[in-house]
């Protein structure tokens, strides 16, 4: 409202709202402000804070007598683990592709699924795995290996 | 209603009395106030019974001639809701024995089928008509597209028929992890990771630290990062509570939509084509009282107003719900002849430690799962995201009239539509030959960027070429109708093509094979 100037309203002016008009708005406005708010409040829900997996961490014994280039695969974990002269390493075992359990081959490993096939790096050849399988975390602790799946390390860190 | 006409009230009655004669009285009173406007056994008494029912008010009280032909339609929607009522019924049987925990689903899916009364059965049929549902909801969204119908003013209608469509998939999948067999496990293993590879191109990006939706989507769907109980939870739930109300909301707008946007599509010229109305064809039923009926009978067939309603119409009822039941019978005897004939499948227990090999995703997944072998992101995701879009934008960039409500109706018409699925099998074959023969970018150039891959593989170069053949028509004919006859035929040819190669040509290792009897032994 101008009250400065003149009683006549300019009709530049916006027209002024009846106050019914108003508190229907605004009524709407909040209950359409709330629900929107609750349902984003409810979508927290569905998404886990904490993971129903086990711990990714494991042991394991490899034999004295693993050849070079042999794979070692511990029983229940998708990971492979190597032995040569520079020292143990640990490959995935899970295609990078859409997740299946990846076989060790005379050429590397090879993805039972969609038939993607990695070198003995874990480089992809041919198929449709998008990267090349990531390399774990080993430390080895005199005679027994701790391997971290959940912890990547360059291609090529050798323990 | 007066009980007691003509005789005089004598006396005033004991409450007793009144009680027991109401009591007596209770079986009509039960049926008149049930039907309020009478016995439906009149033209103008089954009005009023459609109008006055809550299930039947979906249909229009009368329905044009064109929309009972059976050619109209071929009941593929009535179909399609009398097979998902058949999975609702079933689906519901065997909740009573099935346990969502992957400590028991297996051994209870193995009581349901060895031990429960007709468990068997109830599994076949629950799965058969599942198949039978996707399939009659793809052939009914075709006809809806080669009649024209999503026209307006039934643009909307159309889009609701996508979300059916989506949540008709999504309810096949979602069912497919419950037997926690084999099968079951890595075709959601697989799936799972499909909602991940967004990664393929944050990855190829390098930001998929900062921005993660594969991820999130994953584990929203799964609860977890691998396939476990909370993912089996979320599945059971999807599939028995979340989908199927959203499937009956969704269902319940397509309905009345229909009746809101004036009956099915057809013609202009529909009611010159329909030609007077023939007794034989159209049984006319009679106005009470039955003295009327006589005088209708005398007359019944000579005339051509006689029996036909305002603008062509005929009652809904019986005539349009005669055709309605005779669909949903015939749907409900194929999924029964089925489910007799053919047991559903259970594989052994789900072993996250082997996978199947080959593992494959229900059959109408399979053209994806072909798309999928070259770029999971493009396969997954990609591809169909464009497909859905595409056919969603359909009925705002046609807004031509003619041929609506006609079989391939539009310029080009029927030899449009041959050539188009000529042009779709060629290409697809053309390009499945050139991936299996000669490989594709990463056998050709090792060192090559996964973007590239994700931007260039058999699937995108697959949908570029119907989506050139179709400019090229648009432009040719002049009319949008030609593009979108000869895209939805490419896409309905390249999907036909691709699941039968992903479903007879594929074995191990996702290799080709002309006959499973060449997979090698393991």
């Amino acid at each position: 409202m101008n009250t400065d100037k003149s009683d006549s309203p300019s009709r530049l002016d916006p027209e002024p709202m009846p106050r019914r008009d108003f508190l229907g708005m605004a009524s709407i406005w909040a209950a359409g402000s709330t629900a929107l708010f609750a349902t984003l409040g409810m979508l927290r829900l569905p998404k886990a804070a904490v993971l129903s997996s086990p711990s990714r961490k494991f042991r394991a014994n490899l034999p004295e007598n693993l050849a070079e280039g042999v794979p070692f695969l511990p029983p229940g974990r998708s990971v492979a683990l190597f032995r040569d002269k520079q020292g143990v390493y640990a490959i995935s075992t899970t295609c990078t592709h859409l997740g299946c359990v990846i076989k060790p081959s005379a050429t590397g490993f090879d993805c039972p699924c969609h038939g993607s096939r990695f070198d003995h790096e874990g480089k992809v050849i041919k198929g449709p795995a998008p990267s090349p399988l990531p390399w774990r975390k080993v430390t080895v602790d005199g005679p027994v290996c701790l391997v971290d799946e959940d912890s990547t390390v360059p291609r090529g860190t050798k323990a | 209603m007066t009980m007691d006409t003509g005789a005089p009230a004598p006396t005033k009655r004991s409450a007793l009395a009144r009680i027991l004669s109401n009591l007596r009285d209770t079986p009509r009173a039960v049926r008149e106030t049930a039907l309020r406007g009478g016995k439906p056994n009149t033209d103008r008494t089954r009005s009023t019974f459609v109008f006055g029912n809550v299930f039947l008010h979906l249909h229009p009280v009368r329905t044009h001639r064109w929309s009972l032909r059976w050619s109209t339609t071929w009941g593929l929607g009535i179909a399609s809701i009398a097979a998902f009522l058949v999975t609702l019924i079933t689906g519901v049987l065997l909740m009573f024995y099935y346990k969502p925990h992957p400590e028991a689903a297996y051994d209870s899916i193995k009581d349901i089928v060895f031990v429960v009364p007709t468990g068997t059965f109830m599994r076949n049929i629950h799965r058969w008509a599942a198949n039978v549902m996707v399939v009659t909801v793809l052939l009914h969204m075709a006809r809806a597209f080669y009649t024209a119908a999503y026209r307006a003013p039934r643009e909307f209608n159309w889009l609701i028929g996508m979300g059916l469509l989506v949540v008709t998939l999504m309810l096949s999948f979602t069912g497919y992890l419950l037997p926690w067999d084999q099968l079951a496990y890595w075709a959601i293993t697989i799936g799972a990771n499909i909602a991940q590879s967004p990664r393929e191109v944050t990855d190829a990006l390098g930001v998929t630290q900062h921005f993660d939706p594969g991820g999130l989507q994953k584990l929203i769907l799964l609860g977890s990062d691998t396939v476990g109980e909370e993912a089996l939870i979320r599945f059971y739930l999807l599939h028995v509570m979340i989908l199927p109300l959203a499937l009956g909301a969704l269902v319940s707008v397509h309905f009345w939509r229909i009746r809101k946007d004036g009956g099915l599509a057809r013609p202009k010229d529909a009611d010159q084509r329909l030609g007077p109305l023939h007794a034989a064809d159209y049984p006319v039923f009679s106005e009470a009282p039955r003295k009327t009926y006589q005088i209708a009978a005398l007359v019944r067939g000579r005339s051509a107003v006689v029996g036909r309603g305002p603008e062509n119409t005929l009652p809904s009822m019986p005539h349009l719900f005669y055709g309605e039941l005779a669909a949903a019978m015939l749907t409900i005897a194929v999924c029964v002849a089925l489910a007799l004939v053919s047991n559903a499948p259970l594989k052994e227990l789900a072993n996250p430690l082997v996978p199947e090999n080959p593992a494959k995703a229900p059959w109408y997944f399979l053209g994806l799962q072909e798309l999928v072998a070259y770029s999971a992101f493009m396969g997954g995701i990609g591809i169909p995201a464009i497909v859905i879009v595409g056919l969603g934008l359909i009925p705002y960039l046609d807004r031509e009239r003619e041929g609506t409500g006609e079989w391939f109706g539009g310029p080009g018409g029927k030899r449009l539509v041959l050539q188009a699925a000529l042009v779709g099998f060629g290409a697809a074959l053309a390009i499945e030959f050139v991936a299996i023969r000669f490989g594709w970018l990463r056998e050709w150039f090792p060192n090559i960027q996964q973007l590239w891959i994700t931007l260039v593989n058999p699937g995108t170069v697959l949908t570029s070429v119907y989506a050139l053949y179709s400019l090229w028509l648009v432009k040719r004919h002049d009319s949008t109708r030609a593009g979108a006859l000869g895209l939805f035929t490419c896409f309905v040819c390249g999907f036909l093509l691709l699941t039968v190669v992903g479903t007879w040509f594929r074995g191990p290792n996702w290799s080709f094979y002309w006959s499973p009897s060449d997979w090698p032994v393991h």
